[in-house]
């Protein structure tokens, strides 16, 4: 299955794909309306860390055997059987932050306004490839298969 | 090929899915005492607490069963196992043979053994069944004062749902302090403090010694201090066991929980156990006891599925870990958090304004426990750096930076797992 890889060697930390990812994950997908009016704000699911010369874009890795999966309570975090991505319901979500307490990437967000969801990375599922990457200037996140 | 799972929770619907992934064929049947579906347990205190509605409650789509060709035993309590003859025998005499079976009965609340403990409107809970018991106690006996015995995991949750009802709550904790086997004493002031506000009182380094009825409704708690206490409803929440009952009798090797190899398969071939009611490879200690937490459980029960269904697969272990939510305050506890061991480290960071708490426990320059308090992003880095043992030393003062990430760590390590 084709996943987002990383290429931190060419990320230049511009956090464009932050951007793009937060308006893709808006009610309006509108730039402004997305930071200026929603309520709750939307979140993007990409956490771009940068320390001296270093800079990622990192988001939901899919893992084949998710940690977030084994340790939702409720059945909100599932596997998508078609495309192995780890999606969630958002409905089903109680905030109980389990899954934030064991990812081992620390990518799981809390939505702190709307206080009970999770929100996490689900590939830009309708699209061709997930916005970040569509968007990403440098090609320092990627759309293929793993090696 | 007969497959039996005995218990529907988290290590029962995981060793279904693990079986169906490899084995489409077979028949796979599930027996339950209970009488739902599947059902996500630890919701039963939000429900009580009415912050969840029924809807929510199952732990799975309606189809799961159907989808999965699962024959579904509810509501029956098997009085044999017959491991000889390769078959359970059921209340009603009913015996179903199987070629692989896997014990998935979780855990058995303690109940108090004390004078007066078998007076009614003393609970316990943890199953769907006592949330409408409760509910209906509360109900027909106007109950407005409640006595919590035990300040975990399990006595907290019902506390706040007694809160939400507008039951006033005491809560009757033997240690120092509320959660004491999760969190240190500046973890757990600060959730004691929040509990104060909600009008809740906390009586520490105490225990119940006495239960006497005062008039039909109300009943008087005797604590060892020669302290009453009046009060409605009594919830015991002192712990919870390992469900041997089953195993009992048999063959099969128990220690604290049942015994399991790595491929959680008992000392009996083609008898798996999974989940609370078995022991799992503490990855810190690296000793075998039992870690009665969901993740563990649907870890164990999947291993066990695989393996039941020939694919080998070795169980990894795991360790204790908790994420509760009190009082809105969101608090993560992992690994050996409270150790205080002449041979560990301590890093903390408490911002006592903000009520923000985390610390991470070092020993021989690897992480083995943290506790986070009201800032838990990202703590699950920790918990994969306690699962992976990584050394720390090179990025120790970064640890519990506002900013620390993946970026922090060691180069191989990172391009590792991502």
């Amino acid at each position: 299955m084709k996943k987002i890889l990383i290429e931190e060697e060419y990320c230049i930390g511009c956090r464009l794909c932050e951007i793009y990812c937060l308006v893709q994950h808006s009610k309006s997908k509108n730039i402004i309306k997305a930071y200026k009016e929603e309520y709750p704000k939307p979140v993007s699911r990409i956490i771009v860390e940068e320390k001296e010369y270093t800079s990622f874009a990192l988001q939901c890795r899919h893992c084949e055997e998710a940690p977030c999966l084994e340790a939702c309570i409720t059945g909100a975090m599932y596997l998508d059987k078609n495309t192995g991505a780890v999606l969630y319901n958002e409905d089903k979500c109680v905030g109980c932050w389990m899954c934030i307490m064991v990812c081992p990437f620390g990518i799981i967000l809390r939505n702190i306004e709307n206080k009970k969801v999770a929100s996490k990375c689900d590939l830009c599922m309708g699209e061709e490839m997930p916005v970040c990457v569509k968007n990403c200037p440098n090609e320092a996140i990627i759309w293929g298969e793993k090696e | 090929m007969n497959y039996i799972i005995i218990g529907n929770s988290a290590s029962g619907v995981a060793a279904i899915e693990a079986i169906r992934k490899y084995d489409e064929k077979s028949q796979v049947t599930v027996i339950s005492d209970e009488s739902y579906t599947s059902y996500s347990r630890p919701l039963i205190s939000y429900l009580l607490g009415k912050k969840v509605t029924p809807k929510m409650m199952p732990y799975r789509e309606i189809n799961f069963y159907k989808d999965n060709q699962v024959k579904l035993v509810l509501n029956s309590k098997i009085t044999k196992l017959d491991l000889s003859k390769k078959e359970v025998v059921l209340m009603d005499k009913q015996k179903i043979h199987f070629n692989k079976l896997l014990i998935a009965v979780g855990g058995k609340p303690i109940n108090l053994r004390i004078p007066g403990s078998e007076l009614n409107g003393i609970f316990t809970f943890s199953k769907l069944d006592d949330v409408g018991e409760i509910e209906r106690y509360i109900k027909t006996n106007k109950v407005k004062k409640a006595v919590v015995v035990g300040g975990g995991l399990i006595g907290l949750k019902t506390t706040e749902a007694l809160i939400e009802l507008k039951i006033k709550v005491t809560i009757v904790e033997l240690a120092d302090r509320i959660l004491s086997s999760s969190l240190d004493k500046k973890a757990s002031n600060i959730i004691e403090e929040a509990l104060k506000k909600k009008d809740c009182k906390l009586i520490t380094n105490n225990s119940i010694k006495k239960i006497k009825e005062k008039n039909n409704k109300t009943k008087e708690v005797i604590l060892k201090n020669q302290k009453r206490i009046s009060t409605d409803l009594i919830i015991v929440a002192i712990g919870v066991k390992p469900n041997m009952e089953l195993v009992k009798n048999t063959p099969i090797n128990i220690n604290k929980g049942i015994l399991v190899d790595k491929f959680m398969q008992t000392n009996v071939k083609n008898v798996y156990a999974a989940g609370d009611c078995c022991e799992a490879k503490d990855l810190i200690s690296m000793k075998s006891r039992p870690i009665a937490i969901w993740p563990v459980a649907v870890q164990q029960g999947k291993i066990a599925g695989f393996n039941m269904a020939g694919v080998k697969r070795e169980y990894q272990g795991s360790f204790i870990m908790n994420s509760i939510e009190l009082c809105t305050i969101p608090i993560i506890s992992v690994g050996e958090s409270c150790s205080d061991k002449d041979d560990c480290q301590i890093l903390e960071h408490f911002d006592c304004k903000k009520t923000i708490y985390k610390k991470v426990v070092l020993k021989n320059n690897k992480i083995i426990g943290g506790i986070f308090v009201n800032n838990i992003e990202r703590a699950g880095l920790y918990t994969g750096l306690i699962r992976n043992k990584i050394d720390i030393l090179n990025f120790k003062e970064h640890l519990l930076e506002e900013e620390f990430g993946l970026i922090n760590l060691p180069k191989f390590y990172r391009k590792n797992i991502l």
